[in-house]
């Protein structure tokens, strides 16, 4: 370069590069925005007679950082997404409270409000797991995950607000949406760190994510976090909901079951490679992956290349945020031998993720919800890449 | 630090002056509009639950009208999920989770039918007819007898076979010395 320049021999950069083409005008400026045409990563579901219903994924091997776009965050809804004006929504809280309040969108942006990062996962991610044959790739068996910035007011505050009555123990909440889904929360949550988010990832929530009004309640199975939220009924009982009794509850293999099972136990996945993907060439890759714990930070993050014989730890992305996905990466080379992969995250309570088979010896086969184990992939000589049954 | 934040938040409104007035002043009492507008949540004791009654003659045709459709002539399922059996099935590979399996309170299929079906038209069956297709639901897993009359009083006495299925998570209530 020193030397061209001292030769004489420097140009315009732009002159350079265009020969003897004339520039071209790019598209204009616009007031909203959207992806390039050449991304093409979205949700996946699976074909159903009831559309209003049902789970779409998160395509998280395509996923960089730790944010997910809120056009991508996957959904779980139950009788559809309701189209909800906010200048006519009302939050009620009722029940055992001294002084009962209907508040608008309006008076709750009023309030003291905060920003948090934090993940949210489907109570019934990776339910795939549980079975013979596992999911194929991960965004079908890891992808009910989602990270978001939230922002809203803390319902502690508004609790005080309305003056909880002695006795009151759990907290009704109920969604807008046609069904009027509802779960109880316990009132100590509700005290300690739930949050009524109108704010999603630098704007308001989108409607498939509960706009305007959503409980989020940090590190809880995703349920919890009642979406288009108009009710906060406080009572000494928990309601013994259908999804709080017929779903989201574990089936053991003695014929007992789990209830009230909030946390999201610390989990982890490699997004990069996974089942579905080619390396198309041998030499250097960087291996990534989330990690995540309803209860705390990621405190490490094991990866093995030889099917758990040996871990290495991870590269761990800073900030590490408590309850908030977390990413690793790993360099790695491949070098055209089998290599099977996976990650293992331990939390700052200690707890380390299982394997599969752990999980199982547990629970047995029949709970459903809450897998977190690991996930093993397969790259081939070919550089494809599989789930272990394949 | 946000939980820091709120715990001092919390506590500025914990003086017992504060416990009697709030803090911000914001919203306005609900207006009984505002509270029929919510859904009507039915607590295990029968708390919420409406006037009416309803039989498993009525419920039968309740279920015929507006039911079977999805969940198939007899509750054996369809695009809907199967209703009926299982019992016995909890502890083995092929566990059946129905009504009759495995919900533990009767009140919650209230609570669920009349929030949430018919799938298409949420809402749209009347306390009476929610009550006759408890009672047919229940006939159908032989759980009550078909002269029996569901109503307040009685759904909450309903003691459903899986009732003692249950238990709180067992899983250590661990959480990061870190603040979060």
């Amino acid at each position: 370069m020193g030397a061209a320049a001292g030769a004489g021999l420097l140009v315009p950069y732009r002159d350079a590069l265009a020969l003897d083409t004339p520039g071209k005008l790019g598209a204009p400026l616009g007031p909203y925005g959207e992806r390039s045409p050449f991304e093409k990563a979205v949700r996946w579901r699976r074909d159903t007679k009831t559309p209003e219903t049902g789970s779409s994924f998160t395509p998280i091997q395509d996923s960089v950082g730790t944010l997910t776009p809120s056009s991508l965050h996957y959904e779980r809804h139950h009788s559809g997404i309701p189209t909800i004006d906010p200048a006519q929504h009302r939050l009620v809280i009722h029940g055992m409270v001294e002084r009962p309040l209907s508040l608008s969108i309006e008076d709750i942006r009023r309030l003291p409000s905060l920003t948090r990062i934090l993940f949210l996962e489907c109570g019934g991610n990776s339910g795939s797991e549980w079975a013979d044959k596992t999911g194929v790739d991960v965004q079908r068996s890891y992808g009910l995950l989602s990270g978001s910035e939230w922002t809203g007011v803390p319902l502690s505050l508004l609790l005080a607000e309305v003056g909880v009555k002695p006795g009151a123990s759990w907290v009704i909440a109920e969604g807008a949406d046609a069904c009027r889904m509802e779960r109880s929360i316990p009132l100590a949550k509700a005290m300690d760190n739930s949050l009524l988010a109108y704010g999603q990832n630098g704007e308001a929530i989108r409607p498939n994510q509960g706009y305007p009004l959503r409980l989020i309640n940090p590190g809880w199975e995703g349920n919890t976090n009642v979406k288009w939220l108009h009710s906060l009924k406080v009572t000494n009982q928990a309601y013994m909901a259908r999804d709080e009794t017929a779903k989201y509850t574990e089936l053991m293999p003695d014929g007992k079951a789990w209830m009230f099972t909030y946390e999201m136990d610390a989990k982890s996945v490699i997004t990069f490679p996974s089942g579905g993907q080619t390396l198309p060439r041998r030499g250097p890759y960087e291996l990534t992956g989330l990690a995540w714990s309803g209860r705390g930070t990621i405190e490490r993050v094991e990866v093995t290349l030889d099917g758990g014989r040996s871990w290495v730890n991870a590269h761990i992305h800073e900030p590490r945020l408590p309850i908030a996905l977390t990413r690793f990466r790993l360099p790695w080379r491949f070098d055209g031998r089998e290599a099977v992969i996976a990650s293992r995250a331990t939390d700052d309570t200690g707890y380390v993720q299982p394997t599969r088979e752990a999980l199982i010896a547990a629970r047995g086969t029949n709970s459903n919800y809450h897998f977190n184990g690991m996930k093993f992939w397969i790259v081939r000589a070919d550089g494809t890449v599989t789930n272990v049954d394949a | 630090m946000w939980t820091r934040s709120v715990i001092v938040l919390w506590l500025a409104a914990a003086v017992p002056l504060a416990a009697q007035s709030p803090t911000y002043g914001v919203g306005r009492p609900p207006t009984p509009d505002e509270i029929r507008a919510l859904g009507s949540a039915i607590a295990p004791d029968g708390g919420g639950l409406p006037e009416g009654s309803g039989t498993v003659a009525t419920g039968r045709a309740v279920f015929a009208a507006q039911c079977s459709r999805c969940h198939g002539p007899n509750g054996e399922g369809n695009v809907g999920p199967i209703l009926v059996g299982g019992q016995g099935t909890l502890a083995t590979p092929k566990p059946l989770k129905t009504i009759g399996s495995y919900w533990p309170y009767a009140t919650t299929l209230w609570d669920y039918i009349n929030r949430a079906m018919p799938f298409d038209q949420p809402g749209l069956l009347k306390p009476p007819e929610v009550y006759a297709a408890v009672a047919y639901l229940l006939n159908l897993n032989g759980i009550i007898r078909e002269d029996q009359v569901i109503d307040a009083t009685s759904l909450p006495k309903i003691v459903m076979p899986n009732r003692n299925g249950f238990i709180p998570d067992p899983r250590p209530k661990t959480r990061s010395r870190k603040n979060n």
